[in-house]
């Protein structure tokens, strides 16, 4: 047992550097304040859901088929009678949980792939390169498309496939950033000093990866539910009646010259939070990423 | 001569008989601001024919900021830029239109950048670079270009210049950057040639070299040169003329030999001060640096480093006057 | 460089392989029993077992790989349950034209559009163009491609009746027609990657544009025009062409969708009729074929920037 341990980052101000710096964007760049703004009001009516929306997503009226955005149903209703308002609503639960989900499960299996990686070395670090190599020869889509081939259609399963198809393009940034970790000197210097191989992995290389991991999150945040609209798009992810936007849009389809409203309304409160995603992600990355490389790495 | 001299002097200028050389280049009253604050302050100084010039100063002096000027390549928002820069008889190259600036670069007024590796196209062989200006401007043939491409490698001491030809700008030492430069500067025979700190990033032992490459080069051809240099002591051995330029403002200016043998400029002395002489033990550099641009100083620049400053110096710029041969800005001069 | 060209093709090789793998597994793992699907609804327990023989079913699955492996690579990639047909006719014949066809408009599209876009931007910098171009790259790239198919439908389809919503017709057999069918869905396909040309020409040109070799070049007296297209985006081509390699996977993932929303019948349908339908073979196929074809791709590209770049050039 050692009684020196190297001082890796300490915590704490790192988290006020991160509220400090979040703050600095938003009175920086007004674009980034109002995706904020639209990003956080989303997340408002996904956890508000069925106190804010006027009806059930499912309850179907009778009177209104197809009915054009009107006073009873402000975004009008689909062929089932289903109030769009209201499913956009609750979509944008389905979003988010898909969304977080499918980016939870890809960045911990890239964690996890990703720290094998870059420590094991040798022969098998080659292997495990070739692998992802392999699982990154297929875009996210088709893999997550092979993965509800497996396992089926259905919420859950939707989160499953996307997530497995993101390991890759994840395990492969923290590969990197464990690489560049170990070309800093301290973390030899701990493994001369006889200090244990998982300790060091725990106190300097982990901190050290998670922070750029979780700015890579919230840019994968879009992507995830991207994908996962697009399965449902195509018929192969969520089931109806779930008010899944991807699935709304594809039901819309069929009706698109004389109901535009099926397929519009779905697809513009898509593409508002991916934009704002988009840019609240580019805002953090900017942000966050190159100033993370030099502060925990020491110089560079 | 050898042949390639012989068929250099076809088409180089004239060399004018020492006694009437003409006015070259001429600055007058040059004011620079960029976004307001003042980078140039009235600066003024000449050229003639065949002479070479040294720009000496400190980092941030505003010196490669006259060259880019007097060809013509200061870009970028907020630049305001006042005064005279006569050229031969193109008149001010202030007022030229980008028309006319076509008809100057590469042919009459060539530069020669600071880091030959950077300043040199990677994605282009020797070959490409060097011939291009020849061929455009001279409108040489295909294998009259690369004729000539040869002999003006050969010319700047590069051998085997076929096989340079085909070489691409990283495959070349620092040194050899710099040559293949300078023959792309010299490639169609300017009457005035801007050398940008050509040795700042060469080793020691090829700067003389370098330099004294540049100053065969123009002096056979009857050319002019503006040396932008930090070195006084290489301007003092390259040099017929000296401006001495500190924060924008001309301190001294005047031949190099009366100017360095007797400075009198205070910022000039210092900087003398700074050459290490055999003989010398004792170093006395002037103290501090060059002021930042928002904060410069009202009257004379150099004031607040001065060790002979006064409140006049402080409120009012000295004009240049003509001193003991030379021209000096400054109130206390001696 | 031989030699370097040698080692990715040796590591392009073993990627694919690694990826042949998976897609057998797939098979495998994939619920419901073949053979069952294949027989149909009523069958002995004989001609269930002399199924199973015959396929090779019963043997160990190294060998069941093996087996597989060669027969794809000399082109027996199995037969449909549904159309009865031979997948290989249905998936390499008939659907990778059309899916090619439309990578291609789209990445044609992007580059033609893109490339002018970006180098403007870039000239014109920090000015309503730039600003402009800037704000088009963002949603460009946010967007989701198959609404806004659903909207140039919606848009020049039903409103303005322009353009045909579906269907492919071949290029090559009748061009008019092809373009008049192409031209919407490559316009879907193309915004994403006009909007991230458009960022990356304008981010590399800017940085390229502040060298001193193009000071230097324009110390020559070249003119402007050969200043910024022979001198400076010779030096965009190589970050630009690296970072379009590595969005070539989301070239064919945005082609799975738009060929949905558009009805044409390439890869993507396939694979997601083949999902629908159980039909694992296909999806196997499918896999297979987008894998190798994002690999060759990506090894073509790898191969391409030593053209690109003399500094990675063998000295």
């Amino acid at each position: 047992m050692t009684a020196i341990d190297i001082p890796s980052r300490n915590r704490n101000p790192a988290v006020r550097q991160l509220i400090a710096g979040l703050l600095r964007l938003f009175r920086g760049s007004p674009f980034f304040a109002a995706s904020a703004i639209v990003t956080l009001g989303f997340l408002a009516a996904a956890i508000f859901a069925p106190f804010v929306a006027p009806y059930s997503p499912t309850f179907q009226d009778s009177a209104a088929f197809m009915a054009p955005p009107g006073a009873s149903h402000w975004f009008g209703t689909d062929s089932f009678g289903q109030d769009l308002l209201s499913r956009v609503i609750h979509g944008t639960r389905y979003a988010f949980l898909i969304g977080f989900g499918a980016v939870l499960i890809g960045a911990l299996g890239g964690l996890a792939v990703g720290l094998a990686a870059g420590l094991i070395g040798g022969a098998l670090e080659w292997v495990l390169m070739r692998i992802v190599d392999a699982l990154l020869a297929l875009p996210s889509l088709v893999m997550a498309i092979a993965f509800i081939a497996i396992l089926g259609q259905g919420v859950d399963k939707v989160v499953y496939a996307v997530g497995i198809a993101l390991i890759g393009p994840f395990a492969r940034t923290v590969r990197a950033d464990v690489l560049q970790v170990r070309a800093q000197g301290f973390v030899e210097a701990a493994g001369l000093m006889g200090i244990n191989r998982l300790r060091i992995v725990w106190r300097h290389i982990l901190p050290n990866v998670i922070f750029p991991l979780s700015v890579q999150a919230t840019v994968r945040i879009s992507e995830a539910i991207l994908v996962s609209s697009g399965l449902s798009f195509l018929g192969i992810g969520v089931v109806p009646p779930t008010p899944d936007w991807g699935l709304m849009i594809s039901e819309g389809r069929a009706f698109v010259s004389f109901a535009p409203w099926m397929s519009g309304v779905p697809g513009a409160a898509l593409a508002l939070l991916l934009i704002a995603l988009s840019i609240v992600g580019d805002g953090v990355r900017e942000r966050f990423d190159p100033k993370l490389r030099t502060n925990g790495s020491g110089s560079k | 001569m050898t042949p390639t001299l012989a068929k250099l002097a076809e088409t180089a200028p004239p060399i004018i008989d020492r006694v009437q050389r003409d006015k070259l280049l001429r600055l007058s009253n040059v004011n620079l601001r960029r976004n307001g604050r003042s980078v140039l302050d009235n600066v003024s100084f000449e050229l003639m024919q065949g002479e070479t010039l040294g720009l000496v100063g400190e980092s941030g002096a505003g010196k490669s900021t006259i060259a880019l000027a007097a060809i013509g390549l200061l870009q970028g928002a907020g630049i305001d830029l006042a005064g005279e820069i006569r050229f031969a008889d193109h008149g001010n190259l202030l007022e030229l239109a980008e028309s006319e600036w076509a008809k100057l670069r590469g042919r009459q007024i060539g530069m020669i950048f600071q880091d030959a590796a950077s300043a040199l196209n990677p994605s282009y062989n020797v070959g490409r670079q060097l011939g291009d200006p020849l061929r455009r401007l001279l409108g040489l043939s295909r294998p009259d270009a690369r004729r000539r491409s040869i002999e003006l490698l050969e010319s700047v001491g590069l051998n085997d210049a076929e096989a340079r030809l085909k070489a691409f700008p990283h495959e070349l030492s620092g040194g050899m950057q710099q040559r293949v430069m300078i023959a792309i500067a010299l490639a169609c025979n300017p009457v005035l040639l801007l050398a940008d700190e050509p040795t700042s990033a060469l080793d020691v032992t090829i700067q003389a070299q370098i330099m004294q490459l540049i100053l065969n080069q123009t002096r056979t051809r009857g050319a002019s040169c503006i040396f932008v240099l930090h070195d006084l002591a290489l301007a003092s051995q390259t040099c017929d003329r000296i401006v001495v330029l500190y924060a924008g403002q001309v301190m001294e200016r005047g031949n190099a030999d009366v100017v360095l043998r007797r400075p009198l400029h205070p910022y000039t002395q210092a900087l003398k001060s700074c050459v290490i002489e055999l003989d010398t033990v004792t170093l006395t550099p002037p103290v501090g640096g060059i002021p930042s641009l928002d904060g410069m100083p009202q009257g004379c620049r150099f004031a607040p480093r001065c060790p002979r400053a006064t409140a006049k110096c402080a409120a009012f710029t000295p004009p240049l006057q003509s001193l003991e041969g030379r021209h000096v800005a400054c109130w206390h001069p001696g | 460089m031989l030699f370097q060209a040698l080692q990715k093709v040796l590591q392009t090789a073993i990627v694919l392989l690694v990826v042949s793998v998976a897609s057998f597994s797939l098979l495998k793992l994939a619920p419901g029993d073949p053979i069952e699907l294949m027989l149909g609804t009523e069958y002995s327990p004989e001609a269930h077992r002399s199924l199973i023989m015959e396929l090779g079913l019963d043997r160990p699955a190294v060998e069941q790989y093996v087996l597989w492996i060669v027969k794809f690579v000399q082109g027996d990639w199995g037969t449909s349950y549904v159309s009865r047909a031979p997948i290989f006719q249905y998936a390499f014949v008939e659907a990778l034209p059309v899916t090619l066809t439309l990578a291609v408009s789209a990445l044609g599209l992007a580059i033609l559009i893109g490339v002018p876009l970006g180098v403007l931007s870039a000239i014109r910098k920090d000015t309503v163009w730039d600003a402009g171009a800037a704000a088009f790259a963002l949603t460009g790239t946010a967007f989701p491609s198959f609404y806004l198919g659903i909207l140039l439908i919606w848009i020049f389809g039903a409103y303005f009746g322009w353009f045909p919503t579906m269907g492919f017709v071949p290029p090559w057999e009748d061009f008019r027609g092809g373009v008049y069918h192409m031209i919407l869905p490559a316009i879907t396909l193309s915004t994403y990657f006009m909007a991230m040309i458009v960022r990356l020409t304008r981010a590399n040109l800017v940085e390229v544009l502040e060298q001193p070799y193009i000071a230097a070049a324009r110390a020559r007296g070249e003119p402007n025009w050969r200043v910024i297209w022979l001198h400076a985006m010779r030096n965009v081509l190589m970050p630009l062409v690296t970072v379009l390699g590595l969005q070539l996977g989301t070239l064919l993932q945005g082609a799975v969708l738009t060929e949905t929303v558009f009805s044409l019948p390439g890869v993507g349908q396939m694979i997601t009729n083949g999902v629908l339908n159980r039909e694992y073979g296909i999806v196997q196929a499918g896999v297979m074929m987008t894998g190798g074809l994002f690999i060759l791709m990506n090894l073509l590209v790898d191969l391409l920037y030593p053209v690109l770049d003399p500094r990675l050039r063998p000295r």
